[in-house]
């Protein structure tokens, strides 16, 4: 402590009396602002003034492959064209369906293994490691080698489907056929995303008090009893919150559903962040997807601040 | 005195040589020229070492496979990046990377240098380096000549037992296909059928959704059968070119080849994909481009047995265009390094020396010369090819409308979705709506 005072002394030395003396004119909340700024600043670059930026442009024709245009203010106009556009209404029911579904099956299974992998039995520490392996992997690997495991001809997955269903396993295409390619990503990324959920459903089973069975079982409640009214209540914020990092993060899917279809077969799979990236970086109409950008931001986050007041609900009971 | 001047001009004629560009101070100057990742650019750097041991100029390459070779070389162009000197873009860039300023006008150089338009085929001098269309204004020298074209198991042709029961079915020879009606009968003769032991199939054809996979390929039936893409060119009157009765016929004839003679999975294919499912004796006849021909002609394994054959006709000789044109990129710090390799390449021997390392020259005197048809077994289909090519619309908003395009086709024929005809009328509803925005309509 007496060598931090000494360093202290003799910074205080070498400090220039103009502006020690200024210095020691600052209130408390002054000071707390000058070691803030460069944070707030940062982040009025980075995040603030791009949102400001984008939502000038989706006003305007701009191209971002023609600077030299004439950049001409069009209003609303590519608002109006986006929520009339029927394939944009498409790509959005498409993502609908694969965040809705996603969510679900991820919630449903990540519960079910958060809840027998809670139960103490041998070799539990490994075989939790074994089944959070998928998260670890880049979507990019997932995307591909799941691109071979669909291969109708020399698949796994085609050959197990057909070990148990006796189908020839060229018979059906994961990827290629209009009903099953939604479900065919969706597979993927609960095969990948659902330990995700289970580590978060794992940490609200841990959090409960065993004092809590323990009442309830003097109280002979059956464990089906206490599975409805401990375990899931007291659960439920950490689902809810599970529920919250899929929805946003399945939202804006874009690297394992461009390398898994590219959008197809058709549209069949275009996803919102998939027409966004075609809107803005093939066809370089930067204006519009500005503006579809936006659209997006202000139905994520509406709906994240929705869910956010939910679950402040859930917790506070 | 005259020490003096012996002294002088001693010390001029050592300023001179210092002055003077010496391979080892040239050697320094390095260009890096940018190309898809494929066959020819192989060739190409083996080429390029003639321009450096000439020149002393060093070459470095930047070579994007294709899927992702529009995406990145467009982004380098609109963000002014000095990453390519030299750039082998796709014809259908011309129009926006002329009006953007991406590429140098090279009409004054061609003048000064001597190199004229002339002793290139007139297709692909129109293709790959004029804009606006067919003026004689020059934005790139023809580098790599190339069509659609078709591969063929000629060994499984040739079988008698194959070729009696095809006669006796169809009552046409089994041979490389003259119309795509014949085409479509070849491959649903060898779709399903077991060859040498092996489950075949008949035709491996474009279908990929994410960059221009579909339309290259379904553009191959589309222009055989009629399909235009205005009546009269230039006014973009599409209504009654893009979606006619040929046209319609022809995009139901390309669905019909998909849906009857594709290998299981084949939705999302492309160049790859094909060559792949080619090479392993999956298909009786593969869709690719000429520039995969050389190559495919060496293949140790299938080399041998495959035969080549232009895009069949139907109503028309017609042939989707591929190739690219050679550019010098206006942000280049290397200008003039550019242009000497411009100027170096425009040399006859050179092209003469690129046709036979695998690369598909377009000046005439490689074209024109008597033995070019029968120096390799593919050099006469590409001839017979290139006087029938068509390409895709090349405007400044050319990847909105191919876009569209892709879009429209996979959902048709890959996706069910619609008739032909709709997936037509959608098409000049979607060009339509990307020329009023250009302010062409």
């Amino acid at each position: 402590m007496s060598k931090l005072n000494e360093i202290a002394d003799r910074a205080a030395g070498a400090t220039p009396p103009s502006l020690a003396g200024a210095v020691r004119g600052l209130s408390d909340k002054s000071i707390a602002w000058i070691f803030i700024a460069p944070t707030i600043i940062l982040l009025l670059a980075i995040n603030i003034f791009p949102l400001i930026w984008t939502i000038y442009l989706s006003l305007t024709n701009y191209r971002a492959n023609r600077p030299n245009a004439e950049l001409k203010f069009v209003g609303t106009e590519h608002y109006e064209k986006i929520l009339t556009n029927p394939d944009i209404w498409a790509a959005m029911q498409s993502t609908a369906h694969f965040v809705v579904w996603t969510i679900v099956l991820q919630t449903v299974i990540g519960f079910t293994l958060a809840w027998l992998v809670d139960r103490k039995f041998r070799g539990h520490g490994f075989w939790t490691t074994v089944i959070l392996l998928p998260m670890m992997l880049s979507p990019a690997v997932v995307g591909n080698f799941w691109k071979f495991l669909y291969q109708p001809q020399i698949g796994l997955f085609n050959y197990i489907i057909s070990f148990f269903t006796g189908a020839e396993p060229s018979s059906f295409e994961m990827l290629g056929s209009v009903q099953l390619a939604p479900w065919a990503i969706v597979i993927v990324d609960t095969w990948m995303w659902t330990p995700y959920v289970m580590l978060i459903c794992l940490a609200g089973l841990r959090s409960i008090p065993d004092y809590i069975y323990e009442a309830a079982e003097v109280d002979r409640a059956s464990n089906w009893r206490q599975f409805w009214s401990i375990t899931i209540p007291m659960c439920l914020p950490f689902i809810m919150l599970a529920v919250l990092f899929r929805g946003i993060e399945n939202f804006k899917m874009f690297d394992m559903v461009n390398l898994l279809t590219g959008g197809g077969p058709g549209s069949t799979t275009e996803v919102a962040s998939i027409t966004l990236k075609r809107e803005a970086f093939e066809k370089w109409r930067t204006g519009f997807s500005s503006a579809f950008a936006i659209i997006l931001f202000v139905t994520v986050f509406g709906l994240a601040n929705i869910y956010v007041k939910a679950l402040n609900k859930v917790k506070s009971r | 005195m005259k020490k003096f001047l012996a002294g002088v001009t001693a010390l001029a004629a050592t300023a001179m040589m210092a002055a003077a560009p010496t391979p080892s101070a040239a050697q320094s100057k390095t260009i890096t020229l940018c190309w898809a990742a494929w066959d020819p650019a192989n060739a190409l750097v083996e080429l390029s070492k003639d321009f450096t041991t000439k020149t002393g100029i060093g070459m470095k390459f930047e070579f994007v496979p294709w899927p992702n070779f529009a995406d990145r070389m467009l982004n380098e162009l609109n963000s002014k990046g000095k990453l390519c000197d030299l750039l082998i873009g796709d014809s259908q860039w011309i129009g926006g990377s002329a009006e953007n300023g991406h590429y140098v006008k090279l009409n004054d150089f061609f003048g000064k240098e001597g190199i004229k338009m002339e002793d290139f085929a007139p297709a692909t001098v129109y293709a790959y380096s004029t804009w606006p269309k067919g003026t004689p204004n020059y934005w790139a020298l023809p580098a790599m000549g190339d069509a659609n074209g078709w591969f063929y198991r000629k060994d499984w042709f040739e079988k008698p037992e194959l070729k009696k029961e095809f006669k006796d079915k169809y009552g046409f020879e089994l041979a490389p296909p003259k119309t795509q009606t014949e085409l479509q009968k070849i491959a649903e003769f060898f779709q399903g059928r077991t060859v040498d032991g092996q489950k075949v199939y008949g035709a491996a054809i474009f279908t990929e959704r994410g960059s221009e996979g579909i339309t290259m390929g379904a553009t191959s039936s589309l222009y055989p059968f009629g399909f235009k893409y205005e009546k009269t060119p230039g006014k973009y009157d599409m209504e009654g070119a893009v979606n006619s009765a040929d046209a319609v016929k022809g995009l139901e004839f390309y669905k019909s080849l998909y849906k009857c003679c594709t290998p299981p999975g084949y939705t999302d294919s492309y160049m790859g994909e094909g060559l792949d499912a080619f090479k392993s004796g999956q298909v009786a006849m593969m869709m690719n481009w000429f520039a995969f021909m050389p190559g495919m002609a060496k293949d140790e394994k299938v080399g041998a047995k495959t035969g080549f054959f232009v895009n069949p006709g139907e109503k028309v000789a017609a042939s989707t265009l591929g190739g690219q044109g050679i550019s010098v990129v206006s942000y280049s710090p290397n200008r003039d390094e550019a242009l000497a390799y411009i100027k170096w390449f425009a040399n006859p021997d050179v092209q003469k020396k690129w046709w036979s390392l695998g690369g598909y020259s377009c000046h005439n005197s490689v074209l024109n010369d008597p033995s070019f048809k029968t120096s390799q077994p593919f050099a006469a289909q590409f001839l017979e090819a290139m006087g029938g090519v068509q390409d895709f619309w090349q405007e400044p908003a050319y990847a909105s409308l191919l876009q569209a395009m892709q879009k429209r086709l996979h959902d048709y024929v890959v996706a069910d979705k619609g008739t032909a005809k709709e997936a037509l009328d959608g098409l000049i509803k979607d060009w339509t709506e990307t020329f009023k925005e250009e302010g062409k309509l």
